[in-house]
């Protein structure tokens, strides 16, 4: 009896999801004839086999609810809205009756006789309930007419000669029931090879009659599992054979016929070996049936998609009805099929998304009238195989995201800070509604808005190693995209190597593979031992699978220029790039779990085994990401470390990059540079042995760049244009590349005048080159000391060459005698020998030596002028602060300064 | 045939009374003695894939004919220092743990002995916690100790 019991809780079960989207058609389509049908059908299946169980709660509950769908199935009533939910109620309420007898093993007490009153308040057709008149009947009734009502209430049935029992039904109704509703041959069958209900006692049919639909109730699944469609059509279905296999069984299966994949592999692997082996032959063999079994095998998991959407119209119209919405649900792909394991795991996050669509997405009806669109509002599920995993897409027609609304919250939560934010785009910003605890409902709803948001969907989705994205346009509608593994059993994996081991990280969450380092066009580069890679348009943070790994990365002096593989991997939302050293192959791979010792290791999710036999560790795309977001935060820190002790940003300073004469960029600081010209060399003149142009109504000398290469004679010749002391010259290149903003540091000193170093910019070594030699070739007065100005000492106290190597020549060149030192005390020393017009002095490397100028009796009366990479830089004390990478304020300065030292 | 096998075990009976099978292991220099109804195999080790970030004790995984065993290193377990030549050609003998397959490796695997209760004396006072919490005593052996090794002890340890 108990076998029999958990047979029938699980066919009711399944029943029940039928009903209930059956129902939700109806409502829209009350003159649908097969829909009203096949329900009526499933209910009296139900109700018969409670009978039979002797489960009296249920039985009348459902007689109750088919006496009022006979009404509607013979035309007596039209189905309202009201007496749908009626139905529906009485559906719930069988279901809660099972949850009961399923955990308990009897039916739970309780009262249903308010709800079967109004079933049969309704079913009478009494205007309290039924809006609608009842109209002529549409199909004549022949069970009608015989019924005496008695006056009790209670109908009088001919062929028992008593009284029917609250909710019963007549025998005559029940055959014209039978009669009228069992198109299918299977039922047909299934009942008079039973019994005949003709011939049966009055008494037996009740028992009969159920066991007549237990047997065609098998037979019924199976049509609506093979084809729902026809099912709900009623169309002619071909007699097909299933059996219930139990779960496990199906599980043992699988398991099995994945060592025998493995062993096949590891057979492959030695006969690939040795040459002309016996063995090749039978092994292609052995091959190819081992490959059909793991599809046939795979196969007897598979489900339609659509067996785990078929709560979704109850859903939805249930929402629909508290919400005052109108919603029209449209599911395509249905067949679309799936393993089961990750069917079951899908379910919950999918209706989740669809309620929230509901609540959320769509917009109350005179919402979207005022926007211009119809009243109805839509949600679209569609599936779809996309190269082994299905995509499922969630759509609505609703307002979309807000993304300013985003934006406020997800600073608010301190999950981005606000300059970041606005340099975000729309679509970055949207990412955040799957963070923790992430919600902009406005209000809780009874639908949504529980406290478990999308980051629960967006949790559980991975779980299954599947992804999820979604795609908004405000006003228009928001559509997600699920990514799913076809199965769980199998996956598709990359296997590479990282440290001499090899690993495999699964396909699904790889989003591209890039070559990097050596001759590659993809470089790694490092920002404060951050590691990232310039792909295409943006930056890919890195880190390096040795570092999840825990184990010692590779040098990092010669893994620059080794070859390396980065694995652009995808995960919450965020693309990271793995760092590997190679990368094998891809496989299948059957993913075995780790044994309880290995569960506290974290990084990997399993382990398989390969086709040469070796054991390999199987990356979890989760642990990577969360050493990203580790490196992201220590980057950070830092970063905000390194500025507060220093007080500053890291200097950089903007250069103008060319060629001249070779390949080898060449670079002037931008600072110093007027402008950049292209001129045409046919209008270059010889004069006084120079190359002359008129350039702004003045003739304008041109020297070369590079002395050997010559100034162009025809067509264009870049030139960049210096000023100085309102004379201009210009400095002949061969192209102009680029203009970057670096810290500059001049690893090398000049050995050739021209040259002030070579530093590295862009990555690559480059000459500095120093502007004041190439003025004093191009201005013959470059190094006359009075032509316009008296002659001036400022002393520069500047510790680093290469600003001492900029700022020189320019003062030079504003008609200042320079004495550039790099300490304070050479400063003094200096003063002590000749006092100084004005002294100009760094203070970001050493504010309180800097200090001491002020107070020293040698420079009693110079005015000192401080120098600082930082505008805000403290400068009290000091005759005025200057950016270093300002030209035109300094010479102003030094000028000011020099003045004061004549007046004082 | 079933009739020879119920006398065989029977014999059996009569001959175990008061008496215990252990296979006998080296670890490092010391003998110890694993109880044969706890060993499920004993192989040499053929390839081992270590696990980066797992306890220092868990030597790695293997591919025991188509099963993934973890590997137990037995003489970090021990707190002996690692054998010089690495896990080359080292034995496991493979046990079953809370339903999963482990593999304890040992330097070399050697007979099957039938030890008396007579024998059997619980572990000195003075001996290693370390060791301790592995064996529950010692077999006076002629001429050395063999040291019982408790699977479930060895293994809870690694797992916890």
């Amino acid at each position: 009896m108990d076998e029999l019991l958990g047979e029938f809780i699980t066919e009711t079960n399944e029943f029940l999801e039928t009903v209930d989207t059956q129902l939700v058609v109806f409502e829209a389509d009350p003159t649908d004839g097969d829909t009203l049908n096949s329900i009526f059908r499933l209910v009296h299946t139900i109700k018969g086999t409670c009978g039979f169980l002797g489960l009296p709660r249920l039985q009348f509950v459902a007689h109750a609810g088919e006496t009022l769908l006979g009404k509607f199935r013979d035309g007596t009533l039209v189905a309202t809205p009201d007496q749908v939910q009626l139905v529906l109620e009485s559906i719930d309420r069988i279901k809660e009756i099972l949850a009961g007898l399923e955990s308990t093993g009897a039916e739970p007490e309780g009262d249903d006789s308010a709800l079967i009153g109004a079933l049969e308040l309704a079913a009478e057709g009494r205007p309290a309930l039924s809006t609608a008149p009842a109209p002529e009947p549409v199909v004549a009734a022949p069970v009608v007419e015989a019924q005496q009502v008695s006056t009790s209430g209670l109908r009088w049935d001919a062929d028992l000669g008593r009284e029917l029992r609250p909710g019963e039904v007549s025998l005559a109704e029940l055959e014209a029931a039978f009669l009228s509703t069992a198109p299918d041959d299977e039922i047909e069958r299934g009942a008079s090879s039973t019994v005949a209900p003709e011939v049966s006692p009055p008494d037996f049919i009740e028992v009969a009659a159920p066991i007549a639909e237990r047997r065609a109730a098998p037979e019924m699944r199976a049509i609506k599992d093979e084809d729902e469609d026809t099912a709900a059509k009623g169309g002619a279905v071909s007699s097909s054979q299933t059996i219930r296999v139990n779960v496990d069984v199906l599980e043992t299966l699988m398991t099995m016929v994945s060592e025998l994949v493995l062993t096949r592999n590891q057979l492959m692997q030695m006969v690939r070996n040795t040459t002309d082996s016996e063995f090749k032959a039978p092994l292609q063999r052995l091959s190819a049936v081992t490959a059909e079994l793991q599809d046939s095998v795979m196969k007897t998991r598979m489900q339609p998609i659509g067996s785990a959407w078929k709560k979704l119209p109850r859903i939805v119209r249930d929402a629909a009805r508290d919400l005052n919405k109108k919603i029209d649900l449209i599911m395509d792909g249905e067949a679309t099929e799936l393993d089961r394991q990750v069917l079951e795991l899908i379910k919950d996050p999918l209706t989740h998304m669809i309620r929230n669509s509901c609540d959320h997405g769509l917009e109350a009806p005179a919402t979207r009238v005022a926007a211009g669109k119809s009243e109805m509002g839509s949600i679209r599920l569609n599936a779809y195989h996309e190269g082994g995993h299905i995509v499922i897409e969630v759509s609505d027609d609703g307002a979309g995201l807000s993304t300013s609304r985003i934006r406020d919250k997800a600073i608010k939560n301190g999950l981005v800070s606000e300059e970041l934010a606005w340099t975000m785009s729309d679509a970055q910003i949207h990412r955040y509604i799957f963070a923790p605890g992430f919600s902009t409902a406005a209000a809780v709803t009874s639908i949504s808005g529980r406290g478990v948001g999308m980051d629960v969907v967006r949790t559980n989705i991975e779980l299954i190693g599947g992804t999820i994205d979604l795609q908004s346009t405000e006003g228009r509608g928001t559509k997600f995209f699920i990514k799913i593994p076809l199965t769980l059993a199998i996956v598709s994996a990359l296997v590479v190597g990282s440290r001499q081991q090899c690993f495999a990280i699964p396909q699904l969450s790889i989003v591209e593979l890039v070559g990097a380092g050596g001759a590659s066009e993809h470089k790694v580069e490092v920002l404060n031992s951050a590691r990232v890679l310039r792909l295409r348009d943006r930056l890919l943070p890195l880190v390096d699978l040795s570092e999840v790994l825990g184990v010692p990365p590779r040098d990092p002096a010669t893994g620059e220029s080794s070859s390396a593989f980065v694995v652009v991997m995808q995960h919450s939302g965020q693309l990271f790039g793995v760092v590997v050293d190679e990368v094998f192959d891809t496989e299948e791979i059957v993913v075995k779990p780790l044994s309880k010792a290995l569960a506290d290791v974290g990084t990997f999710s399993g382990a398989t085994i390969l086709g040469d036999g070796s054991v390999i560790m199987i990356i979890d795309p989760g642990a990577v990401y969360r050493r990203v977001g580790q490196a992201e935060e220590v980057a950070e820190e830092t970063i905000e470390a390194v500025q507060k002790k220093r007080g500053q940003r890291p200097e950089t300073t903007s250069m103008i990059l060319f060629q001249a004469g070779g390949e080898q960029p060449k670079a002037v600081p931008l600072s110093l540079v007027t402008r950049l010209e292209e001129l045409d060399a046919t209008t270059f003149e010889q004069g006084d042995g120079r190359t002359l142009v008129q350039y702004r109504g003045e003739l304008m000398p041109i020297v070369p760049a590079d002395p050997n290469t010559p100034i162009a004679t025809t067509g264009v010749q870049p030139v960049l244009v210096f000023t100085y002391n309102g004379l201009a010259a210009g400095l002949a290149v061969d192209k102009i590349v680029d203009i970057v903003d670096e810290a500059l540091d001049i690893e090398m000193a000049a050995e050739r005048p021209g040259l002030l170093g070579v530093a590295v910019l862009k990555g690559k070594a480059t000459e500095v080159l120093d502007v004041s030699h190439y003025l004093s070739l191009a201005l013959t007065n470059w190094d006359d000391p009075g032509v316009n100005k008296p002659t001036k000492h400022i002393v520069l106290v500047e510790r680093n060459p290469f600003f001492r190597n900029l700022l020189s020549p320019l003062l030079r060149a504003a008609g200042y005698e320079v004495e550039a030192v790099d300490t304070v005390s050479a400063a003094l020393l200096c003063a002590e020998y000749r006092k100084p017009s004005a002294v100009l002095t760094d203070i970001d490397v050493d504010v309180a030596s800097a200090r001491r100028l002020l107070s020293d009796d040698r420079l009693a009366g110079t005015s000192i002028v401080a120098l600082s990479g930082s505008p805000d830089a403290d400068a009290t004390g000091f005759a005025s602060l200057v950016r270093k990478s300002d030209r035109k304020s300094l010479i102003a300065a030094v000028e000011n300064a020099a003045k004061l030292e004549i007046a004082a | 045939m079933n009739a020879l096998a119920t006398r065989h075990e029977s014999e059996l009976a009569l001959a175990t009374a008061g008496t215990k099978e252990f296979v006998t292991v080296h670890v490092a220099d010391q003998l110890f003695g694993v109880e044969v109804i706890d060993i499920q195999d004993v192989f040499s080790l053929k390839s081992l894939t270590p696990v980066p970030g797992a306890r220092p004790e868990i030597a790695g995984v293997l591919n025991l004919r188509g099963r993934i065993v973890t590997a137990i290193d037995a003489r970090r377990r021990l707190g002996l220092p690692a054998r010089p030549q690495g896990f080359a050609g080292m034995m496991a003998v493979g046990v079953e743990y809370q339903g999963e397959a482990y593999g304890i490796l040992v330097d070399s695997v050697g007979e099957v002995l039938r030890l008396s209760d007579s024998d059997f004396e619980p572990n000195p006072v003075n001996l290693n916690p370390n060791w301790k919490d592995v064996s529950q005593g010692v077999y006076r052996l002629e001429g050395h100790l063999l040291m019982t090794l408790n699977v479930d002890h060895l293994l809870c340890v690694a797992t916890a």
